[in-house]
C-alpha cells in the first residue's frame, strides 16, 4: 500500500461562487486496494468527497490525482452505489446489473459479440450476493435489501478499480445490513479493488475498513485518520469483541466532540 | 352478476341515454330541424355512408399526418427542452404563450400561406397537438433523479448515452399519457380548419349539411368524428399500457 492510488493535495472546493467552500484543505492518500470509510456528521461534505475521486466536480483549490493522473472528468474507472438502489425500472435484475457494460469501454463496443460472456459474469455476480433465481425479476418484485444487492452488483459488474459507496446500507434493516457488510468484505477480498465507504455507522467503519477519515461540519475538513488494525479476515464476532468496542468509542468520541461545538 | 353489471354498465347508459333522448323527442315533438331523434341520425348515416365515409377518411388520414409532425416535433424539441435547464427556462414562457393562442385563429393566416385544403388541416392538427407532447417529454427528462444521473456519469456515459439509456425510457409514461390527449386535440384541429378552408373532410361535411339544412346529417357528422377520436384513444391507451407496463404494475404489487 505504499503507492498512492488516490491523493487529494490540499483540496478546496465550493459549488458557487459566492457560497462557503464545502470542503476545505483536505490532503489525503489512499493506497490501492485499500477500503477507506469516511465518517462524520451529515452535511459535511462525505458525499462531495466522492464527487472529487470521481472527478464529477472539479476542485476549486489544489489536486485530486488518481490512478497516478489529475483527475479532469469523470472517471470510467469507478463504480458506484446510493443509499437509494437507483435501479431502472424498466429493465430486469440482470439487464439493470449488465447496464455499465453497455456504457464502458472496453465493454461497449463489444457488448453485442460476447453479450453470453457478459452475462455469465454477471450471473456469478448476481449469484455471490445471492439474489440467484432474481435475476429475470423487475425491481419492483424485490425487496430493498435485494435492491441494494443488485445496486452493488451493478457497480463492480465492469470490474472498476474504484468503487464509491455512498452510506449504501443506511435504508436497510441491521439484519440485512450485516448481512451486505459480509458480502461486501468478501467481494473485497476475492477481487481487491479500492473502496471509498461513506456511512454514519462506526461500527460499519470499523468493521469493513483499513482506514477511518473523521470528518468535521461544514466546512469538512479531515480532523482524525484512524488505521483499523484488527486482522483480517474478520467475522462478524469481532465486533463484539473489546479491541472493536474501543475503536468505535473512540471514534464517537472525535464525532461527540464535533457535535458540541 | 355484479361484475357483469359492472362491464357493461357504460354501454347500458349509452343505450338508456340515447333511449330517453329518443322518447323526449317523440313525445315533445321537438322539430327534426332542432334536434333530430336518434333514429333519424341513424337514419341519415345509413343514407349518407358513402360521402360520410369519404368525409371521413379525409379527415382521419389529415389528422394522422398532423399527429405525426407533433410526434416528431414533439419528441425533439421535448428532448431539447428537457436536457437543458437553460433551454428549457428559455423557451419555456414562449412555449406557453403560444399554446394559449386558440389555434383556430391561424387558420384564416394558414389560408393566405397555403390556400384552402388538406395542408391547412395538417398544420392546424399539428399546431394544436404537439404542446402537450412537448411539455410531457421535456417533463420526464427534466425529473430524472441526479444520483442515477452521477451513477452513469461516472461510469463517463455522454449525454446523448444517458438520454437514450435512461432519460428517454424513463420518460415514456409521461410521453404515452400525452399521446392520447394529443390525438384528440389533433382530431379538433382537423375538423376546425376543414369547417371554414376545406372542401372535404367531415368539417366540411358539417358546413355543407348545415347550408342545406340537414340537422340529421350534422349530427352523424359529429357522431363519426367523436368516434373515430375514441377509437384512436382507445389505441394509444392499450399502446401506453403495453409499452410502460413497468410504470404501473409497481402501484399494483404494493397495493
Amino acid at each position: 500500500m505504499s503507492t498512492k492510488f488516490i491523493d487529494f493535495d490540499h483540496v478546496w472546493l465550493k459549488y458557487n461562487p459566492q457560497s462557503d467552500f464545502a470542503i476545505e484543505d483536505v490532503s489525503v492518500g489512499i493506497g490501492e486496494h485499500e477500503f477507506v470509510a469516511i465518517v462524520g456528521p451529515s452535511g459535511c461534505g462525505k458525499s462531495t468527497f466522492m464527487k472529487l475521486c470521481t472527478g464529477l466536480r472539479p476542485p476549486t483549490q489544489g489536486t485530486v490525482i488518481v490512478d497516478g493522473r489529475e483527475v479532469a472528468g469523470p472517471l470510467k474507472i469507478t463504480g458506484m452505489a446510493f443509499q437509494a438502489p437507483n435501479l431502472l425500472p424498466w429493465r430486469t435484475t440482470l439487464d439493470n446489473v449488465l447496464l455499465p457494460l453497455e456504457i464502458v469501454e472496453p465493454y461497449k463496443s463489444t457488448f453485442r459479440a460476447k453479450r453470453k460472456e457478459y452475462v455469465d459474469r454477471a450471473m456469478r455476480l448476481i449469484e455471490t450476493v445471492g439474489l440467484k433465481g432474481w435475476e429475470q425479476k423487475f425491481p419492483w418484485e424485490l425487496s430493498g435489501g435485494m435492491q441494494q444487492r443488485a445496486s452493488i452488483c451493478r457497480a463492480l459488474v465492469h470490474e472498476p478499480k474504484l468503487l464509491m459507496l455512498d452510506e449504501p446500507f443506511g435504508a436497510l434493516d441491521a439484519f440485512t445490513r450485516e448481512e451486505l457488510w459480509c458480502i461486501l468484505r468478501d467481494l473485497h477480498a476475492a477481487n481487491p479493488f479500492t473502496v471509498v465507504l461513506v456511512t454514519h455507522d462506526l461500527r460499519e467503519a470499523t468493521f469493513l475498513a483499513d482506514t477511518v477519515y473523521v470528518m468535521s461540519k461544514r466546512p469538512g475538513r479531515i480532523i482524525t485518520t484512524r488505521h483499523i488494525d484488527l486482522p483480517r479476515p474478520r467475522d462478524l464476532d469481532v465486533t463484539y469483541t473489546a479491541p472493536f468496542a474501543a475503536i468505535v468509542a473512540e471514534l464517537r468520541e472525535h464525532i461527540g466532540a464535533l457535535r458540541k461545538h | 352478476m355484479q361484475k357483469n353489471l359492472e362491464k357493461y354498465s357504460p354501454a347500458l347508459l349509452v343505450i338508456g341515454l340515447l333511449l330517453i333522448w329518443e322518447f323526449i323527442c317523440r313525445a315533445f315533438k321537438v322539430d327534426p330541424f332542432i334536434l333530430p331523434m336518434p333514429s333519424a341520425i341513424w337514419d341519415s348515416l345509413i343514407e349518407y355512408r358513402g360521402p360520410i365515409a369519404t368525409h371521413a377518411w379525409q379527415t382521419f388520414w389529415t389528422t394522422m399526418v398532423g399527429f405525426a409532425i407533433s410526434v416528431v416535433v414533439g419528441i425533439l424539441l421535448g428532448s431539447l427542452l428537457g436536457s437543458s435547464a437553460l433551454i428549457y427556462r428559455a423557451c419555456y414562457p414562449l412555449l406557453v404563450g403560444f399554446n394559449s393562442i386558440p389555434k383556430a385563429a391561424f387558420v384564416p393566416i394558414l389560408v393566405v400561406w397555403c390556400g384552402i385544403g388538406t395542408t391547412p388541416a395538417i398544420i392546424t392538427a399539428f399546431l394544436i397537438s404537439f404542446f402537450p407532447i412537448v411539455v410531457n417529454v421535456a417533463t420526464g427528462l427534466a425529473t430524472l433523479e441526479p444520483e442515477l444521473e452521477d451513477v452513469l456519469r461516472a461510469l463517463g456515459a455522454s449525454r446523448v448515452e444517458i438520454l437514450r439509456k435512461v432519460g428517454l425510457p424513463r420518460s415514456m409514461p409521461f410521453f404515452f399519457a400525452s399521446l392520447k390527449v394529443a390525438i384528440t386535440l389533433a382530431f379538433v384541429g382537423t375538423v376546425v380548419s376543414e369547417i371554414s378552408a376545406s372542401n372535404a373532410g367531415i368539417g366540411y361535411l358539417m358546413m355543407s349539411a348545415s347550408s342545406s339544412l340537414k340537422t340529421p346529417l350534422m349530427f352523424a357528422g359529429v357522431i363519426v368524428i367523436s368516434v373515430m377520436a375514441m377509437v384512436m384513444y382507445e389505441a394509444f391507451a392499450l399502446v401506453e399500457k403495453s409499452m410502460t407496463g413497468w410504470a404501473h404494475r409497481g402501484q399494483q404489487t404494493n397495493g
